[in-house]
């Protein structure tokens, strides 16, 4: 074998193999990646039934509900970004950092109207909010942050934007424990 | 004594020294000045003393509760247990740096040290590579991110760390990974003095490998640890996440592994040198960009830079000096190195370069899955995220016929090799292979698990059978085979376990891929039934700790009616930190892990019911005890006699080519 048919076999080999994994990326790309959404959104545009998105905002005050399934617990909770909300449920334990008036981020898929989580995360610390929480506030005009810390999450459903802008002047109280 | 102003001090020294280090020793190459030349060991110690007196006075400081230090104030608290309070050191942004900056200076110094055997030239240039890098990152430490800012007034009390941080896992967790990330350093300035030199051969090959074997071993070790680490801590039941910060010390492991194995190449037959200096390069660049632009969150989010500009271009800014700088002086010098060493498709070196392109593929999927994220966040505003689908589905197809190769690799021989006497010699284990393959296909759900099953047995299979043939096990007497093992360099047993490893891992992943959960709601006393065993919530107490409260369940594990296991899971709740973290109960018998986490109490407080997450995890433990084992394996292969023996009569050869003009 000479040195040109050598070579010729290495470019055949490495060609096939990033090809397969060239094809092997865009079909996963295709079916695999999961997308943010916000609850907005989410009510704005039907999902496709089995499709798995990330469903992110803050958990609304006073909406989280513990049941028992037989000897399975579920709890079920309402997801806002200002302007919707979607009642969560999700069976399981929810998160060490999970709280009410929190950012929380759930993955799974919308059933009837009712996004059932297969994952609940609440990874930060309680004056962090995820990057994509923050973005969908900001894009409904909720929240700015050059005017300071986000507003109380029990008050978005019924604030509109003039109230965000207005209550956002003095620094908002922290929110009650 | 060791004042935080003596370990600005020593760190500011060290910074000067590197400088030098980094100047000195190439004047000295380039005039072929010995005496410049001699000076390089002396500057790499020296650098090293002074990371060192740095070191201990941050150590000093978090010790002895200094709160007039900024990074202390930030990281400890009185209250915190003296354990955590020196591995807390490196577990923030400032004190990590300066670990990572003390490890390139071990690096340096172990070059100087070790090194002896060098061509003095050739150790000189490395050396100052090194000094180069540590300069950088010196200076980024005492202008962007000092350990050893003060704060005035000094507060009373410190802000205390995180609790789920305070875990002696992740306490040595970080020093092995960056052991391992930095210890890339020595390959890469391997690779630099090379491509100064214009001249790659066997020697430099046999001197790269053992430095690349070693930071490999580290890092396998290291995200071992970590993976570990999360499976115990986090309480999911999960090991592997694909989180950013998990890709990034992946991604140098992929390449690094292509590294060791293509350096061989080099070594044995001076063929893909210049492929093997680009992956030495590529290995600590993505090692870089992995601690620096992952771990600081830069890549996540856009924020994270825009909060600290000056340290995110700082940072930028030099990550592009030495990987740019590195890839251009590749570009004009990699021409010039010869390729040599013919070689037929089907022969070890053959299987090698396959080896190697399977693992750039897995790399260049895993970096852009890794990638795609911030960069649609970036360029298109969408946001979105690839995790453990995207991965599975690109990942294990190009495994699989990776494992399939790596079986048969180490008993061709080198040049030109025929297949058929291979497969004669491995007719035994085919026929084992296929049988597993059956039975998982039977017990196991999934096309893609039963696969990785019977590929992980032929993995492990092929291994033994490449020491037994070797030994002529059971073909001669039986202390034949004992004599021939005797002979047989430590390298051949160091390749066996590190392959055996390999598959124990990989069938401990397939295999856990059929845990199994289940979530319940009971009061105490009640019994679930899951995989066999049969669980009951016996009490639950609560009990006062030293930083928190908690609360601890008592399980009761039996299975037919025998016992197996009493677990305790248990909630702490820190009041310090508002913050609750639960401890997993895990019991193993190393073929199967029951895992149990206790959650809320809810009900009353007369009847309460509490939540119980119950795993059966099989094969869990096989994940690390490969992992353990690729590295025992690469440490066997280090102390091979031809990397010890070979090296005095080298040392001769070297002293000669300093001395000759």
């Amino acid at each position: 074998m000479t040195r040109k048919t050598r070579r010729l076999w290495l470019v055949i080999i490495c060609v096939a193999c990033f090809g397969t994994a060239a094809a092997l990326m865009l079909r996963a790309f295709s079916s695999d990646i999961v997308f943010f959404v916000t609850p907005s959104q989410l009510t704005q545009n039907a999902q496709p039934a089995d499709r798995t998105v990330k469903l992110g905002g803050m958990v609304v005050a006073n909406s989280v509900k513990r049941e028992k399934h037989g000897d399975t617990p579920v709890s079920s909770f309402e997801v806002t970004d200002g302007q919707s909300a979607v009642t969560v449920n999700y069976e399981g334990v929810l998160p060490d950092l999970f709280r009410e008036g929190q950012s929380v981020v759930a993955i799974g898929s919308m059933k009837n109207g009712i996004f059932i989580a297969s994952e609940v995360l609440a990874k930060h610390d309680e004056t962090y909010m995820p990057k994509e929480v923050a973005e969908a506030l900001k894009k409904s005009g909720k929240w700015d942050p050059r005017f300071g810390p986000p507003p109380d999450a029990a008050s978005w459903n019924s604030m509109t934007v003039k109230d965000a802008k207005k209550s956002l002047l003095p620094p908002p109280a922290p929110a009650a424990q | 004594m060791l004042s935080p102003e003596l370990g600005h001090y020593a760190l500011a020294l060290a910074c000067v020294l590197a400088f030098a280090q980094a100047v000195v020793p190439l004047i000295g190459a380039s005039t072929r000045d010995i005496r410049l030349l001699t000076l390089a060991p002396a500057l790499a110690l020296g650098q090293l003393l002074a990371l060192l007196v740095s070191f201990l006075c941050l150590i000093n400081a978090a010790v002895t509760d200094d709160f007039s230090v900024q990074n202390i104030v930030a990281n400890s608290a009185v209250s915190k247990p003296l354990l955590y309070k020196i591995t807390g050191v490196w577990g923030n942004h400032e004190g990590s740096v300066l670990l990572w900056i003390l490890i390139l200076g071990i690096c340096g110094a172990a070059v100087a040290a070790f090194g002896r055997n060098l061509p003095g030239i050739l150790r000189a240039r490395v050396i100052a590579v090194l000094g180069i890098i540590a300069a950088g990152f010196e200076l980024f430490c005492l202008t962007t991110s000092n350990p050893f800012a003060r704060v005035w007034p000094a507060p009373m009390d410190g802000q205390g760390m995180n609790p789920l941080l305070q875990d002696p896992g992740l306490a040595f967790h970080p020093p092995i990974l960056y052991t391992g990330y930095v210890g890339f350093a020595v390959p890469f300035a391997f690779a630099i003095a090379a491509l100064i030199e214009g001249r790659v051969d066997a020697a430099w090959g046999r001197w790269v490998r053992p430095w690349a074997v070693a930071a490999w071993c580290f890092l396998t070790c290291g995200i071992a640890l970590g993976s570990w680490w999360s499976y115990y801590v986090l309480g999911w039941g999960g090991y592997w996440f694909w989180d950013p910060v998990e890709n990034a010390s992946l991604i140098p492991w992929l390449t690094g592994t292509a590294l060791i194995h293509s350096a061989t190449v080099v070594e044995k037959r001076e063929s893909l040198k210049i492929w093997t200096v680009l992956l030495a390069i590529a290995t600590f660049s993505f090692s870089l960009s992995g601690t620096f632009l992952v771990r600081s969150g830069i890549l996540n989010s856009v924020h994270a830079f825009a909060n600290d500009p000056a340290r995110g271009i700082f940072i930028l800014a030099l990550l592009a000096l030495v990987i740019g700088g590195s890839l251009a002086l590749f570009a004009c010098r990699a021409p010039a190195l010869t390729s040599g060493g013919f070689f037929a498709p089907v022969s070890r070196e053959g299987a090698l370069v396959l080896n190697n392109i399977f693992l750039c593929s897995i790399c260049a999927v895993v970096v852009t899955g890794t990638m795609y994220p911030p960069f649609m966040s970036l360029l298109f505003d969408r946001t979105i995220s690839v995790g453990k689908p995207f991965f599975d589905a690109t990942t294990i197809p190009l495994a699989l016929p990776l494992f399939m190769f790596m079986g048969i690799g180490p008993m061709l021989p080198w040049k030109r090799a025929q297949l058929w006497p291979v497969i004669q010699r491995l007719w035994i284990t085919l026929i084992l292979t296929g049988l597993a393959f059956a039975i998982s296909l039977w017990g196991v759900a999934g096309v893609f698990p039963a696969l990785s099953c019977g590929a992980a047995v032929w993995v492990i299979l092929t291994s033994i059978t490449d020491v037994t043939e070797r030994i002529r096990l059971f073909r001669m007497p039986l202390s034949g085979s004992l004599q021939r093992a005797r002979g047989l360099p430590r390298s051949v047993f160091g390749t066996a376990l590190a392959h055996a490893g390999v598959g124990i891992s990989v069938l401990g992943l397939a295999v856990m891929s059929q845990a199994q959960h289940k979530i319940t709601e009971i009061t105490p006393g009640t019994t679930q039934h899951l995989a066999g065993y049969d669980w009951t919530l016996e009490k639950v107490e609560q009990a006062p700790g030293p930083n928190y409260t908690a609360m601890t369940a008592t399980v009761k594990v039996s299975r037919n009616g025998h016992l197996v296991a009493m677990m305790h899971p248990s909630r702490r709740s820190f009041n310090a930190q508002h913050q609750t973290t639960t401890e997993v109960s895990i019991h193993t018998n190393l073929l199967a892990d029951l895992y149990c986490v206790l959650g809320d109490q809810h009900g009353t407080d007369a009847n309460p019911t509490y939540v119980l997450r119950l795993h059966y995890n099989p094969l869990a433990p096989w994940m690390w005890l490969g992992a353990l084992i690729m590295a025992v394996g690469g440490i066997l292969s280090l102390s091979d006699r031809r990397i010890r023996v070979g090296a005095p009569r080298r040392a001769q050869s070297a002293a000669r080519t300093v001395t000759s003009p």
